[in-house]
């Protein structure tokens, strides 16, 4: 039965279930991915929509941190790291032997936990992507400069230290100057693998009202450990457990009423 | 279907917290069966002493809500809790509201045996204690099925109020013959009426209890549609 809506609640109205080939930013296809003779991941089916926020939640080893290196293929520089099965991004599977990585890292951006900027200045760390890609162009560089800072929220209080070293900066500060770092590249999908967990609360807040913010113009996937975290900013949620995907639905649903037990327990504190 | 238990986080003292609000909704609902037992009885003897008792009795159920609801709010802040832990806050949340109305509801029959001098005639009055009883045994079934978070009970109860909705209409079709030979006891006779809705209240609000048990366990919200609807919507996968 449809009940009348009265109120505009803050609901995201897409349906996991029923994307089509435009919403979706990730497909992954049946990905097994295996170190040596250990399994990390089995069988992962999911699709991950644009432009929202995905969070990959579950215990230590359970594979989210795994998964989220196979969208940007980090799992390559890992010996004996066998992976089978397809990720489709814009249509190609990343996997194909003729796909190129640098350009595929290029369009998947990706934020660690600790804050790592480089050792140089604040506007060198941005425009040290595009350099590389042969980028001189003084004007670009200044442009790609105060867009990615004003995108993280950084610009105010950074603009009128530019060239000092980023390493002056609070941990916060150099981890939003990190996410710059990845916009300034203008990719499509952002990894953030546990990207608040080395900063300190209100610092944690500015960097989940950035990610709300960040998901206007990027897709999103965040890896954390704290499920409130994942409650509070993503969309959807994937639950992993011993590298099998448990349950992935929407993030209202997921934290209110969970399909699998295993989701139970884990979300509510009874894993163990 | 998943189940329901309690006593298994991780963190001992959240187990205990939600240990300690379920069984304080228990005893709250224990303390309003009581209540309701005794308004019954001092209508059948005509006990005004133990109607005043009653309605002495109602502000400690009243002050019990409140508290219970200090309870949730600090769970809620401190503890997030989700899924389950999160239906159960809520639905004790709420359940406490129509628990404490049926206070109330007591409360209204009590007043009007302190009130005293009913015009009614021994047949009314039978079928208000008949009423009562029937109330009091949904009330019981009610609070057990929460204690066991039973949803086919509570389906069941909720069910069974269509009985009480009849008994209830009789007794106004009842009232309404007497009343019309009675003119000048009208006022008394507005009281009484008061009474007899205030039963079948009782009735609703366990069947409003009712649903929150079944959300509770099922994560079902089925309030506000059929009979029908709510027992297909049970039976669906989560």
């Amino acid at each position: 039965m449809h009940m009348f809506e009265y109120f505009d609640l803050s609901r995201q109205g897409l349906d996991l279930d029923s994307l089509s080939q435009e919403q979706v930013a990730i497909d992954v296809r049946d990905l097994t991915l295996t170190f040596g003779n250990k399994r990390a991941l089995h069988h992962i089916n999911m699709q991950v929509p644009k432009r929202h926020v995905t969070a990959l939640i579950g215990p230590s080893g359970c594979g989210k941190s795994t998964l989220l290196s196979c969208f940007n293929r980090l799992n390559d520089l890992v010996p004996n790291c066998v992976v089978a099965g397809e990720v489709h991004i814009n249509g190609r599977n990343i996997y194909h032997r003729k796909e190129e990585v640098a350009l595929l890292r290029r369009q998947v951006g990706m934020v660690f936990q600790k804050p790592n900027p480089f050792p140089m200045s604040i506007y060198e760390n941005l425009v040290y992507g595009l350099k590389i890609q042969g980028i001189k162009d003084r004007r670009t560089l200044d442009n790609a400069v105060e867009q990615s800072l004003r995108d993280v929220a950084l610009w105010r209080e950074v603009k009128d230290r530019l060239f000092e070293s980023a390493l002056t900066l609070s941990g916060g500060q150099q981890q939003r100057l990190v996410i710059a770092r990845a916009i300034a590249l203008q990719p499509e999908i952002l990894l953030l693998d546990e990207p608040t967990s080395a900063l300190d609360p209100i610092s944690t807040l500015t960097i989940e009202e950035l990610i709300t913010q960040l998901k206007e113009k990027y897709t999103v996937l965040i890896v954390t450990h704290n499920m409130q975290q994942a409650a509070r900013v993503s969309d959807f949620t994937a639950f992993l457990h011993q590298g099998h995907l448990i349950e992935y639905s929407d993030t209202d649903r997921l934290f209110t009423r969970p399909k699998e037990q295993q989701t139970e327990e884990y979300i509510t504190g009874r894993y163990g | 279907m998943q189940q329901i238990k309690l006593n298994t986080h991780i963190s001992g003292r959240f187990n205990l917290e939600l240990e300690n609000l379920r069984n304080s909704v228990l005893t709250m609902g224990g303390v309003v069966e009581q209540q309701l037992c005794d308004a019954i009885s001092a209508l059948r003897d005509n006990n005004r002493a133990l109607a005043e008792k009653v309605m002495l009795n109602d502000l400690m159920v009243n002050n019990m809500e409140v508290q219970i609801d200090e309870e949730c709010t600090r769970i809620i802040a401190k503890r997030h809790p989700a899924a389950s832990d999160l239906r159960l806050v809520l639905a004790i949340n709420k359940a406490t509201v129509d628990i404490e109305r049926i206070g109330d509801d007591v409360e209204r029959i009590a007043k009007l045996i302190v009130k005293g001098n009913l015009p009614v005639s021994e047949d009314i009055k039978n079928g208000m204690i008949a009423t009562g009883n029937h109330v009091m045994e949904m009330l019981r079934q009610t609070l057990n099925a929460f204690a066991r978070m039973d949803a086919d009970a509570a389906l069941t109860i909720h069910i069974g109020d269509q009985e009480i909705d009849e008994q209830y209409k009789q007794l106004l079709t009842q009232a309404v013959a007497e009343m019309q030979q009675d003119i000048d006891a009208l006022p008394q006779w507005l009281d009484i009426l008061w009474a007899m809705r205030a039963l079948e209240r009782v009735g609703d609000r366990c069947k409003h209890v009712c649903e929150y048990i079944i959300y509770l366990v099922k994560g079902k919200d089925v309030r506000h549609i059929s009979r029908q609807a709510m027992q297909e919507k049970m039976q669906e996968h989560r």
